[in-house]
């Protein structure tokens, strides 16, 4: 037995491997943050915000399907203090599950009613950040090439001559696409409402994995027609895109983008901090400067100049309680899975 | 015998008095806890239950002291290697109770809760000083067994078993039973199986609608259909390639091998995004098809044909790989032996060289098919409406359903295929020798491949390459487009964004906003690399040379982890490994960790291939002559090994900077990996930026693969060179 030399090196090979950092750093003045919107819209908040307090941000940017994910599984240990930004949905989820913690912050009297109503909802869990109106966008090329009028409501787009040539996300997979869903439902009622997502799947060509990927391919012309958020279109129209954004005639649904504080959070007083900040006018005019083009909560706060204008956009009254639901969504869900999508073309 | 004992006592004393016990907060290269040594968080096991009060710790030193007790018997006591055996399972057994019953909340067990009435001591994960001791109780165990005769009394052997048997254990099977357990539970965690039985029936996952409608075909047939067109075409097109490589006087061999190894160190995403920008409705190619010919301009790519073609792009070049080192070991005398018995080229090359190489073709058509069922990036970005099991589990996860059971009801149904493959592949390997390499002369001449069949080498090889070499000027290209298929005019502001460098007060600043990610990736890639490689050929080794009980099962459970989904692996070591005993998360370990277990397989298939071909009778030469077992494998069957330990190297660095869907969830602020910055960039639909990082990242990972052939060399195979035989012809 004196061989065992390779048994030390396989050890020592192991050893230093797993020797590399168990458990993460946290000084005086840290905050983990959680952001789900765009790269840079977190990255010059997190820099705004160390210059404001000088407290230390380490943060993680995911999209908010993946960040709730996560955040359930670390329940029973959380590495996060405060997850701010991305729709409201998996927020309420998570506040429904208990996975957030209640606060009141003194900024709330600055927010518009919509952001206070997430709060409310939400038994004081989640608040609203922004919000983004459910749209279309349409390549104006390929319309000039298939000599169509522009199209103005959802009911255009059942025209059977744009057949194959509107994309939209699956429900299952976005959110985005389940705010849809949900707007449709509660537009045109249950059973019509059906109907239309019915006729509608004849002329889809793809349902997305991603909410926004419809207007990544509109913008390509690979699509013809992208549902998806406006703001989420604008993106591309500010980089010249040839897309044309549509706010449906007949009105439409919103989006409630939220931020909650994680519970049993480490930093819960910096978390604390965060949270008063971000609600605050000066915070929220950061997101049009990084090229985000969502209407911020706080009522002083100014929209971009590019975003829609909430003002001319007809609303529906989006009941977030309702379709927010966990057991809403899944009766939704199923039955579009078992009604529409499986329909022949 | 003692030596080594004594040796790994000493190991194991140290773990309990020097090293601090529990896990210590800041990176492995942050000291500050020295200056805190040792208190209560950082003092060692022994201090831990005298000085601090944590008795429930005090049965693990005692196990300890009793294996230093044992020593007094005397080597040739019998009872030595029994109570060698006892303590060590005994302390392992120990660690793993107080591990598991006390967390950082206190007792982990409701029972335990209910029993004390208190909510019990709190304790932080394990740190070094547990890792040193519980490897020492292995290896103490081990010693013990191989006293007793276990491997011929072979103590490395044994030893080496038990640590990947543990290690496999720890990181493979422990958080993938952790995620397997939620298949049968519902979304608030409650046991309900006829939730299991309803997702699993599901028409969605087994309707076979598409064979006599217009309708879908269930998830799953789609999936193994994807997965048998890529294991197949792959493989295919590896071996045109490896012949091609071997068996011609191809004169851009050097240019083949490059353009063939291209598609696995491109980063995910982005042969699909080249694809679209070629094959998309408004693709390049398209465009020309259409001002050109009036070919219509049409969604084609998106669904199983542009997914194939993705994945045979990706693949193709694993399964090339694999076969070339098993090509080149077919012993060029068994063709001579062919020929002189006068048998036609196409003779030989079916009934001597396709048979012998059976191994890699197998091993390459299992790569490719699990590879295949495994892959995210492309599916996403191409599958359109033909829907994959292993984006639907992602969605699962991450999507608006939130639906945890119903992913791991789609993960067993994917284990099951992969299992399936393996079984199929043992099975159609049978119990046949394709023993080439053996220790007898063997100085023949590669036999050139018959004419008819190197024209088809050229006609499969011909197109993929033309199609490679397409898409990679579009990468290229498309790096320093304005806006990537819109804007065509050229600029470099997609790596000034990425990459910028400032010489500022202080020497260089990484001023880009690509530079964190990339040095991490980096980091993580290289530590990872040998690991794996490592693990993967000892693992190799054992499963073909030694015989042991449940080594099926063992072979099974090292290819485990390979085929269950990224996503999967991903939500599953945050489930395991989250919280006490061993507490990982948020760490490079974690990612490290991931990625070894994850690429070992290859490791392991890429050295059971080249291994079944090297004859044991020189491991039996080599041990005849007194060389012990480790020397016999330093020696002997690691120089024979090189191409194996190349292939393992590059895949797993490769995979370590390229893989996505696993890393997802385990990256985080401190460790944020190349992957994870490139996906947000696609989301943003900020196309240049991707593919100018994509392209930084296949420069490097050039680099690394020269480096790597460079450090680890050739396998020299005592065969005449070409070139002699020509200067002796041309002398005499």
């Amino acid at each position: 037995m004196k061989h065992a030399t390779g048994l030390r090196l396989a050890g020592l090979a192991l050893g230093a491997a797993v020797l590399a950092a168990p458990g993460i750093a946290e000084a005086q003045g840290n905050l983990t943050l959680y952001c789900t919107v765009q790269e840079e819209w977190c990255r010059a908040m997190v820099q705004a915000f160390e210059k404001k307090t000088g407290i230390k941000v380490a943060m993680t940017r995911k999209s908010s399907g993946e960040l709730y994910a996560q955040v359930k599984a670390e329940s029973a240990n959380p590495k996060g203090d405060i997850w701010w930004g991305g729709t409201g949905d998996p927020h309420l989820q998570a506040a429904e599950e208990g996975l957030t913690e209640e606060y009141t912050s003194a900024m709330n009297k600055e927010l518009h009613p919509w952001a206070i109503k997430q709060w409310e909802q939400s038994k004081k869990r989640t608040v609203g950040v922004y919000a983004g109106a459910l749209g279309y966008g349409f390549n104006t090329k390929q319309i000039a090439e298939k000599k169509l009028a522009e199209p103005k409501c959802w009911s255009d787009l059942l025209d059977p001559k744009l057949k194959d040539e509107v994309q939209v996300a699956d429900p299952n997979s976005s959110g985005t696409s389940y705010t849809m869903l949900a707007t449709m439902v509660q537009l045109m009622g249950e059973e019509k409402g059906f109907d239309y997502l019915k006729k509608l799947h004849k002329n889809i060509n793809q349902y997305t994995k991603s909410g926004a990927a419809p207007a990544k391919a509109t913008s390509l012309g690979e699509t013809t027609i992208g549902i998806t958020f406006q703001h989420d279109l604008v993106t591309f129209v500010v980089q010249g895109a040839p897309i044309k954004v549509v706010a449906p005639c007949e009105g439409t649904g919103y989006e409630i983008g939220s931020m909650s504080l994680i519970k049993g959070a480490k930093n819960m007083k910096e978390a604390k901090t965060w949270y008063d900040w971000a609600l605050t006018a000066e915070a929220q005019t950061i997101g049009g400067q990084a090229k985000a083009y969502q209407v911020p909560s706080n009522r002083n706060a100014k929209a971009p100049p590019q975003a829609p204008d909430f003002s001319k956009i007809k609303f529906i009254e989006y009941d977030f309680a309702k379709y927010g639901s966990s057991a809403e969504r899944r009766r939704l869900l199923s039955k579009w899975d078992a009604e529409v999508k499986n329909l022949p073309k | 015998m003692t030596r080594a004992v004594r040796l790994w006592l000493a190991v194991g004393w140290a773990g309990a008095l020097v090293l601090p016990w529990y896990a210590i907060d800041g990176s492995f290269w942050d000291f500050a806890w020295l200056a805190k040594y040792p208190g209560d968080a950082t003092a060692p096991l022994l201090l831990q239950v005298l000085a601090h009060g944590r008795w429930w710790l005090l049965p693990v030193p005692l196990a300890l002291l009793a294996a230093t007790a044992a020593l007094a018997l005397g080597r040739d006591d019998a009872r030595l290697a029994r109570l060698l055996v006892g303590t060590g399972v005994a302390g392992l057994l120990l660690m793993l109770a107080e591990g598991a019953a006390i967390d950082h909340r206190g007792w982990s067990w409701a029972w335990l809760q209910a029993l004390a009435g208190t909510s019990g001591p709190k304790q932080s994960g394990m740190g070094y000083g547990a890792l040193v001791l519980s490897l020492a109780f292995v290896m103490l165990a081990c010693q013990g067994l191989a006293a007793r005769g276990w491997c011929r009394g072979d103590a490395f052997t044994v030893g080496a078993i038990a640590l990947v048997v543990a290690l496999v254990g720890v990181f493979v099977f422990f958080p993938v039973l952790e995620i397997l357990f939620s298949a049968v539970k519902d979304n608030d965690g409650r046991f309900a199986p006829a939730e299991f039985v309803q997702k699993f029936f599901d028409r969605s996952v087994w309707g076979l609608d598409c064979l006599h409608s217009s309708l879908r075909c269930g998830v799953a047939w789609n999936t193994l259909f994807l997965a048998v067109v890529v294991g197949a075409g792959s493989t295919l097109i590896g071996l045109a390639f490896a012949l091609i490589a071997t068996r011609t006087d191809f004169p851009f061999k050097g240019l083949l091998k490059v353009m063939s190894v291209l598609p696995i160190i491109t980063p995910p995403f982005v042969i699909g995004l080249a694809m679209i920008l070629l094959f998309g409705r408004s693709g390049l190619v398209t465009g020309l098809l259409y001002d050109w010919f009036a070919v219509p301009r049409s969604r084609w790519i998106y669904g199983l044909q542009g997914v194939a073609i993705a994945q045979l792009l990706a693949f193709s070049p694993i399964a090339f790989l694999v076969l070339i080192g098993v090509v080149q070991g077919v012993s060029p005398s068994l063709e001579e032996a062919s020929q002189t018995l006068r048998a036609k080229g196409w003779t030989t090359f079916n009934t001597v060289t396709l048979p012998l190489i059976r191994p890699g073709l197998a091993n390459a058509f299992l790569l490719g098919f699990v590879e295949s069922m495994a892959d995210f990036g492309n599916p996403l970005v191409l599958a359109g409406n033909y829907e994959v099991l292993a984006t639907k589990i992602f969605f699962a996860v991450v999507g608006a359903s939130h639906d945890q059971g119903r992913a791991a009801v789609l993960a067993i149904i994917l284990l099951a295929f992969t299992l399936g493959a393996f079984y199929a592949q043992h099975a159609w390997l049978g119990r046949k020798s394709y023993t080439t390499v053996t220790g007898k002369g063997d100085a023949g001449l590669a036999v050139p491949l018959p004419r008819g069949l190197r024209r088809l080498c050229y006609a499969v090889a011909g197109p993929f390459a033309l199609l490679t070499a397409v898409t990679y000027a579009t990468i290229l290209i498309a790096s320093f487009w304005n806006t990537v298929g819109r804007d065509y005019s050229l600029t470099l502001q997609h790596y000034v964004t990425g990459f910028s460098v400032e010489w500022g007060a202080r020497g260089l600043h990484f001023t880009g906003s690509a530079w964190d990610s990339f040095w991490t990736t980096i980091q993580i890639a290289a530590v990872s690399a040998p690991l794996t490689a490592a693990i993967g050929l000892m693992t190799a080794y054992l499963l073909t040379r030694q015989k042991f009980a449940g080594q099926r099962a063992f072979e099974f459970g090292t290819m485990l982890s390979f085929a269950i989904p990224g996503t999967v692996i991903g939500v599953s070591y945050i489930l395991a490994f989250n919280v006490p005993p061993i507490e990982l998360t948020g760490t490079g370990v974690i990612l490290v960790i991931c990625f070894v277990f994850r690429n070992m397989p290859v490791g392991v298939r890429s050295g059971i291939a080249a291994l079944s071909q090297i004859d044991k009778s020189l491991d039996e030469a080599s041990l005849t002559l007194g060389a012990r077992t480790f020397a016999t494998v330093r020696r002997v069957v690691l120089p024979l090994l090189r191409p194996a330990m190349v292939s393992a190297l590059v895949y797993s660095f490769v995979r370590a900077m390229t893989a996505v869907s696993a890393v997802i969830f385990l990256v985080t602020a401190q460790y944020n990996m190349a992957t994870a910055y490139i996906v947000g960039r696609v989301e943003a639909g900020e196309y240049g930026l991707a593919i100018a990082y994509s392209n930084v990242l296949i420069a490097v990972m050039l680099g690394a693969i020269l480096l790597i052939q460079l450090a680890v060399g050739e396998r020299r195979l005592g065969r005449r060179q070409p070139q002699a035989v020509l200067a002796v012809q041309a002398g005499g």
